[in-house]
């Protein structure tokens, strides 16, 4: 792929995305998008461009940018953000809310595992939420991903990463060569496909949010916007939840890290600790 | 280092384990059968058995019933590892006190996701 090219390419990207391609990830571009331009009748990546050039194709901007956007996703995936939830966020929200009003966002919710896995866990303890309205949405700027969420279907493989398997015994239905989640749990999360760089004032404002492992994909400005409009969206006691490899650190000062709860941030301007009892 | 017992007829499944379960610091032994790995527990009782359904002489199940009746329910920790997928399978073998359970095919994330479930990792 020529310098040209790869510019197009990323600077298209960018303010699709917000996806930001740095040069040594021409091998991503090369891998994703050749069976794009199969399918779609092209011979190869260079004409592929071409047609993007040429023509305001919107339905091949899309494809272009669900394809470059990383979808992997596991139940309990990295389980520490999920027994936070379980152990500190849900017993602090559970006196914080007289008016048994819950609002968690998972904000590249991929196929569903992440909120799928939080509606588990509530459902739980779920004597204890009888009576609260509890809303989990998952969006994702990937639509397909979304399909397959709401499907709430998995294979063999995918249900065997992270899910104990009493969990599936009680969450899941076997059929055929798939796995499909309890209907009660799939309707707990409504999907919604959702850019993260577009305005979040029509989502409301969250108790909760999951943000994990999209970040990484920004730049440093990006980054920042993303996160502070997070922090507007975020209830002043809320949490946020990033991936293991992103910070807000050297990013925004309107939000910090929780001392030993790894991948959990809170308001600096909020309570949220003091409510959970880690301080 | 902990000890896992890897139980399975076929020597490919026992290698492809002991490969993996190596490289996650267990030490191994293996059996070839239920009854084979009801004798290796009689002589060192590991912390973890990795266990097929079925198998010539005594099948993973039997095997099973017979090391909680013996060693009660805290150890071993049992891991059933089968091409038995259905629903009705798995509960047998959570209700005759299986700890958890892989359907096979299985690669080394899953055997390391499910060995941190039960708390060995």
């Amino acid at each position: 792929m020529n310098n040209q090219d790869f510019e197009f390419l990323a600077k298209l990207l960018k303010e699709k995305s917000g996806l930001t391609l740095t040069p040594d990830k021409v091998y991503l571009l090369e891998s994703r998008l050749t069976p794009l331009a199969r399918k779609r009748g092209l011979d190869t990546l260079d004409a592929l461009v071409q047609k993007l050039r040429t023509s305001r194709d919107e339905g091949l901007v899309k494809d272009v940018t669900e394809a470059m956007t990383t979808n992997e996703s596991f139940f309990f995936r990295d389980n520490t953000p999920f027994d936070i939830f379980k152990n500190h966020v849900l017993p602090a929200m559970e006196k914080a809310r007289p008016n048994k009003k819950l609002r968690i966002w998972c904000a590249a919710a991929s196929t569903g595992q992440e909120p799928y896995s939080l509606a588990i866990l509530l459902k739980e303890n779920w004597a204890k939420w009888q009576g609260w309205n509890i809303e989990i949405v998952g969006t994702d700027i990937c639509t397909q991903v979304l399909e397959k969420a709401k499907a709430g279907a998995y294979s063999q493989f995918e249900v065997q990463r992270g899910l104990p398997i009493q969990m599936l015994i009680k969450y899941f239905k076997q059929e055929g060569d798939v796995w499909r989640i309890n209907e009660d749990i799939r309707r707990m999360v409504s999907y919604r496909p959702f850019n993260l760089l577009s305005s979040f004032s029509l989502l409301g404002s969250f108790d909760v949010i999951y943000c994990r492992n999209v970040l990484i994909y920004f730049d440093q400005p990006t980054k920042k916007d993303v996160l502070e409009r997070m922090h507007s969206a975020l209830a002043k006691d809320g949490t946020l939840f990033l991936g293991a490899a992103e910070t807000v650190l050297g990013i925004t000062d309107k939000l910090r890290p929780v001392r030993g709860q790894r991948g959990m941030y809170v308001s600096t301007d909020g309570n949220a600790e003091e409510l959970m009892g880690l301080k | 280092m902990k000890l896992c017992l890897v139980v399975d007829d076929s020597k490919v499944i026992r290698k492809v384990a002991r490969r993996i379960l190596e490289e996650l610091n267990f030490d191994i032994e293996e059996a070839v059968d239920g009854q084979d790995a009801l004798d290796a527990c009689a002589r060192n009782l590991p912390d973890v058995v990795l266990l097929d359904w079925n198998m010539p002489v005594m099948d993973g199940l039997e095997f099973l019933k017979a090391i909680r009746a013996k060693e009660g329910i805290e150890q071993p920790v049992v891991v059933f590892c089968t091409t038995e997928n259905d629903m009705s399978h798995i509960r047998m073998a959570i209700e005759a006190g299986a700890n958890e359970y892989i359907m096979k095919p299985f690669d080394r994330e899953i055997i390391e996701a499910k060995f941190t479930q039960v708390g060995l990792i």
